[in-house]
């Protein structure tokens, strides 16, 4: 009976572990250096993320701190992306488990919740008032169309992490340009678009893997 | 745009609230927004717990401000309790709609990307992750050509594509900060340039 208490316990804590980090890199890699570090990183991308987040990760986390290689944040970004929920929500609470387990989940999505939820509380109370001046609207209008920008930024500089792929790049391109088509021109639903092109793509990976 | 709401809520209705966005979590696969029209759905039309006007506020201040989008539902937990009376429901409000887009979603995810780390190196795992890496990547282009409003049918919009165009090219060659780029956008927009 105690072994198998035992078991559940170590099972549990399992759960709540770190992710194993990947082997080849080397042991100086950068990385947080806290749960505090962690929740005022992730708090400062949050901040800096108007009309989304993604481009200030990718940039912070991966060309600046270098926490994670292109590789590695495009493969978290199709586990974030596939999952329902928000996805920079998915993708911060991954990267915080990848070094701190379970407290560090728990430190970056606080991180990335909690300041910007009472700015955005505050912003609507100021909103009634200043919602009729045409020059809020513009800004906002600007700065939405500088957010588009950073968000394709973000998708050519991934295009890189795609030369190592097994699918080869020819095949890479055929894949990206048919989800582009399908999304951004035909508009067709996510969901079917996902699975369709990704179950056909992951087959092709597969048998492309050695095993 | 409708008049102002006074709602009386029961504790029902604040369960009622807090399961709609439980399941919503479940379904919002690619992203919060993706619920929005069911939230209107919920909130506007059928429960009448939210005006057009509140809908339509609450998303583009969550857009506007910094922060993951996925404020906008806090926004209108925040509505409805403050429709039902005071600060001290409208913070009720945040509370339940927050928590119930959240709590599925996020557990879901960490179980998978934590069992997709212990079996890394299993064939079927490896091959997910980079099968679906180049859709990915694309669905980065067409979330911004989206956003970017490129089929939006008007001449006047020639302007704010050129600004998206510019910042994507200043963002993928240079390492000029964010907020630069944003500034400049809100300058542009504010005296109506863009």
């Amino acid at each position: 009976m105690w072994e198998r208490l035992a078991s559940r316990l170590l099972s549990f804590r399992a759960i709540t572990q770190p992710f194993p980090m990947n082997t080849n890199l080397p042991e100086d890699h950068p990385r947080p250096r806290s749960l505090a570090d962690l929740f005022i990183s992730f708090t400062l991308l949050a901040l800096q993320g108007f009309g989304g987040v993604l481009a200030v990760v990718q940039r912070e986390l991966v060309d600046k701190k270098r926490w994670m290689t292109r590789e590695e944040f495009v493969e978290e970004w199709a586990v974030a992306q596939i999952m329902p929920g928000p996805n920079v929500v998915n993708l911060s609470l991954m990267i915080g488990a990848r070094y701190f387990g379970l407290p560090g989940a728990l430190a970056a999505l606080a991180g990335m919740l909690t300041v910007p939820l009472v700015l955005v509380l505050l912003l609507a109370l100021l909103h009634a008032h200043f919602a009729a001046h045409p020059g809020v609207a513009g800004a906002l209008r600007g700065m939405g169309s500088v957010a588009a920008g950073m968000i394709a930024a973000t998708g050519l500089k991934l295009f890189g992490a795609l030369r190592n792929n097994p699918l080869g790049i020819r095949l890479s391109v055929v894949f990206g340009v048919s989800c582009f088509v399908a999304v951004a021109l035909l508009r067709w639903p996510l969901a079917y678009v996902l699975s369709g092109l990704g179950f056909a793509a992951c087959m092709l990976a597969y048998r492309r893997i050695k095993a | 745009m409708s008049a102002i709401l006074h709602l009386q809520l029961n504790w029902a209705d604040w369960l009622n609230l807090f399961g709609r966005y439980l399941l919503l979590s479940l379904l919002s696969i690619g992203g919060g927004i993706t619920t929005a029209p069911d939230m209107h759905r919920y909130l506007v039309d059928q429960k009448n717990w939210l005006t057009d006007a509140q809908f339509n506020a609450s998303i583009s201040i969550a857009q506007a401000a910094p922060g993951p989008n996925i404020l906008f539902v806090a926004l209108m937990g925040w509505n409805v309790g403050v429709n039902a009376g005071s600060f001290l429901t409208g913070l009720l409000g945040v509370l339940l709609t927050m928590g119930g887009i959240l709590l599925p979603s996020t557990t879901l995810t960490y179980l998978a990307a934590q069992w997709g780390h212990r079996n890394r190196n299993l064939r079927s795992v490896r091959a997910f992750k980079q099968g679906m890496a180049p859709i990915v990547v694309a669905l980065l282009l067409a979330t911004a050509w989206i956003l970017a409003g490129i089929e939006r049918d008007s001449t006047q919009a020639w302007p704010l594509w050129l600004l998206s165009f510019a910042s994507a090219i200043f963002v993928w060659k240079t390492r000029i900060h964010l907020l630069w780029l944003l500034s400049a956008g809100a300058l542009l927009g504010w005296f109506g340039l863009v």
